[in-house]
């Protein structure tokens, strides 16, 4: 077997690593992959573009940006820091826990267009979180508002990942369905998203964890800086 | 009917004024770039592939050559925001939520009313479509509120984009990439290498293999669904369902979640994990992954018990 084809693969690790442009990599990448595979340069750069081409629906999301940065230059982000800080008791971490939990049960219900990055996490989840952060333990150091930042958008992957599964008419149900299929092993999209079930209730249980240990984290280190400065 | 080549009509047009905006805000390199995109979204269906391919290349050129600047349009400042906050109220929300109502009830009432029978969108299309349409809507309902100056919402928006840079077409790339692998042939290299590293005779142990084999071929290929016909052709179907005589549905699902965990934990999975760091304007272009490092590995954990005990000890 010609196994000169998976330097693609140390090449795309490697320039991860080396902190290359991504894409530059990536393309890199698919061009060696391809003429280690014994293709010719050409049919590499068609099978790129026509794959390229084929995947524009992914980049057409980005048509949501001027409605965001619309609000967003009218307060919407303040808005939303505003609304935690009038609610009592409200914590970064009870704020992204529950939010983990609506993502998944609204992805487990099929919306798993609910949430998401540019839509909610950005304007809406982000500075909540933050806003919940600093009400407890006070002004961030930059470095742990980037983390309480990026502890947002994790928990919104998290939420959808192992929440989405649960609903039986999802892409990735309809793939195992399919590939099963194929071997002779029919098996309905309902006996496979039951078994979503058990991970999602591990996920959520293990994330809450990670999330509620950030808070207190950030708690000990506002204690450490409150008792040097008295 | 309503296909994607609506949609993409729609998107080209809003990447072709990001372009124009670019030029006269004299950030050339920014011009050109989201420019070709335009040119690829427009036109991409009645390009050769070769042409097709040209277009990326140079894409990559431009950002290889750090040609994406970051770019500062005219806006409200932060105390202006705040009293705008103060005016406007919840009421804000409203319009940020037109888009996934629209995307979610919409396809639901598609879906399961006679609508569907209509024939109004391509099939399985609906949601992305319905998204579009939401985003006209709210865009159009912000406009007539806010009353912003008439550039204000393409400036606006030009603003996030420059801020995610080169990052809003990685995921299409690596797309793109998983396709290139596929024809080379590195999912059935990576699944025959992964077969002959099982130990004979331990079920545990091939449970193990099949879900470490899911978890990092996800990594490199940035989602579990290229990884998943590969693993489950390669050790899911003959050696645990075939050989072991494992409940099908278990090592299916679970073995596609243990997946996921992988793509926790890849940069390729980049719409996950490096564009959001990207809009969040974070330094470490990892930060998001490394806040999902202890979640994705205990989870991990869990999925093989998960397939051990459900496929195995409790199925025999």
């Amino acid at each position: 077997m010609n196994y000169w084809p998976l330097l693609g693969i140390a090449l795309v690790v490697a320039g991860f690593a080396l902190r290359f442009n991504p894409l530059l990599v990536v393309v890199s990448a698919a061009l060696a992959t391809g003429l280690l595979a014994g293709l010719d340069l050409v049919a590499v750069i068609e099978a790129l573009g026509k794959a390229f081409n084929d995947n524009r629906y992914i980049s057409v999301t980005w048509i949501i940006l001027p409605v965001i940065g619309l609000l967003e230059r009218h307060g919407l982000q303040q808005r939303a820091r505003a609304v935690i800080e009038s609610v009592r008791g409200a914590t970064m971490g009870k704020l992204l826990v529950i939010y983990l939990l609506f993502r998944q049960i609204t992805a487990a219900l099929g919306m798993k267009d609910i949430g998401g990055h540019p839509q909610a996490v950005r304007p809406l989840v982000a500075p909540m979180a933050e806003a919940a952060a600093e009400k407890s333990h006070g002004a961030l150091a930059e470095g742990d508002r980037e983390k309480v930042l990026a502890m947002s958008a994790a928990t919104d992957n998290v939420g959808l990942f192992f929440g989405e599964d649960i609903f039986f008419a999802i892409a990735s149900i309809l793939l195992i369905q399919g590939v099963f299929e194929s071997y002779g092993y029919p098996l309905t999209p309902l006996e496979l998203s039951v078994w979503a079930i058990p991970t999602a209730i591990c996920a959520f249980f293990i994330h809450s964890w990670r999330i509620t240990s950030l808070d207190r984290r950030l708690g000990r280190v506002r204690q450490a800086e409150g008792g040097r400065a008295s | 009917m309503i296909t994607y080549e609506w949609l993409y009509f729609l998107a080209g047009a809003f990447f072709a004024v990001w372009s124009l905006l670019s030029i006269r805000n004299r950030l050339y390199g920014n011009a050109a770039f989201w420019g070709l995109i335009a040119i690829s979204i427009f036109l991409g269906t009645h390009l050769s592939d070769l042409a097709n391919g040209i277009l990326v290349l140079s894409m990559v050129a431009i950002a290889g050559v750090g040609g994406l600047k970051r770019s500062d349009p005219e806006t409200t400042s932060v105390s202006q925001r705040e009293s705008l906050s103060e005016k406007y109220g919840n009421q804000l929300f409203v319009p940020a939520l037109i888009v996934p109502i629209t995307a979610v009830l919409g396809t639901l009432l598609y879906n399961y009313t006679a609508l569907a029978e209509t024939g109004l969108f391509e099939a399985r299309r609906e949601t992305l479509i319905l998204f579009g349409v939401g985003v006209v809507i709210a865009l159009i309902a912000a406009v007539v509120w806010l009353k912003p100056p008439l550039l204000a919402p393409a400036e606006e928006g030009r603003r996030l984009l420059d801020s995610i840079g080169w990052a809003a077409i990685l995921p299409q790339m690596l797309a793109a990439l998983g396709a290139v692998f596929a024809l080379a042939g590195v999912g059935e290299i990576i699944g025959g290498a992964a077969g002959s590293a099982i130990p004979e005779g331990s079920v545990f142990l091939t449970v193990v293999v099949f879900a470490l084999g899911m978890a990092l071929f996800t990594m490199i290929m940035g989602n579990a669904f290229a990884a998943f016909p590969v693993m489950a052709a390669a050790i899911g179907i003959p050696l645990l369902v075939e050989g072991y005589g494992g409940n099908p549905a278990v090592i299916g699902a679970v073995g596609m979640l243990a997946g996921f965990c992988g793509t926790l934990l890849t940069p390729m999975a980049a719409n996950f994990n490096i564009v959001p760091a990207a809009l969040l304007e974070l330094k470490d272009q990892n930060a998001v992954i490394r806040q999902q490092v202890w979640t994705a590995i205990p989870l991990w954990v869990c999925n093989v018990v998960i397939i051990y005990v459900g496929a195995f000890l409790l199925w025999n």
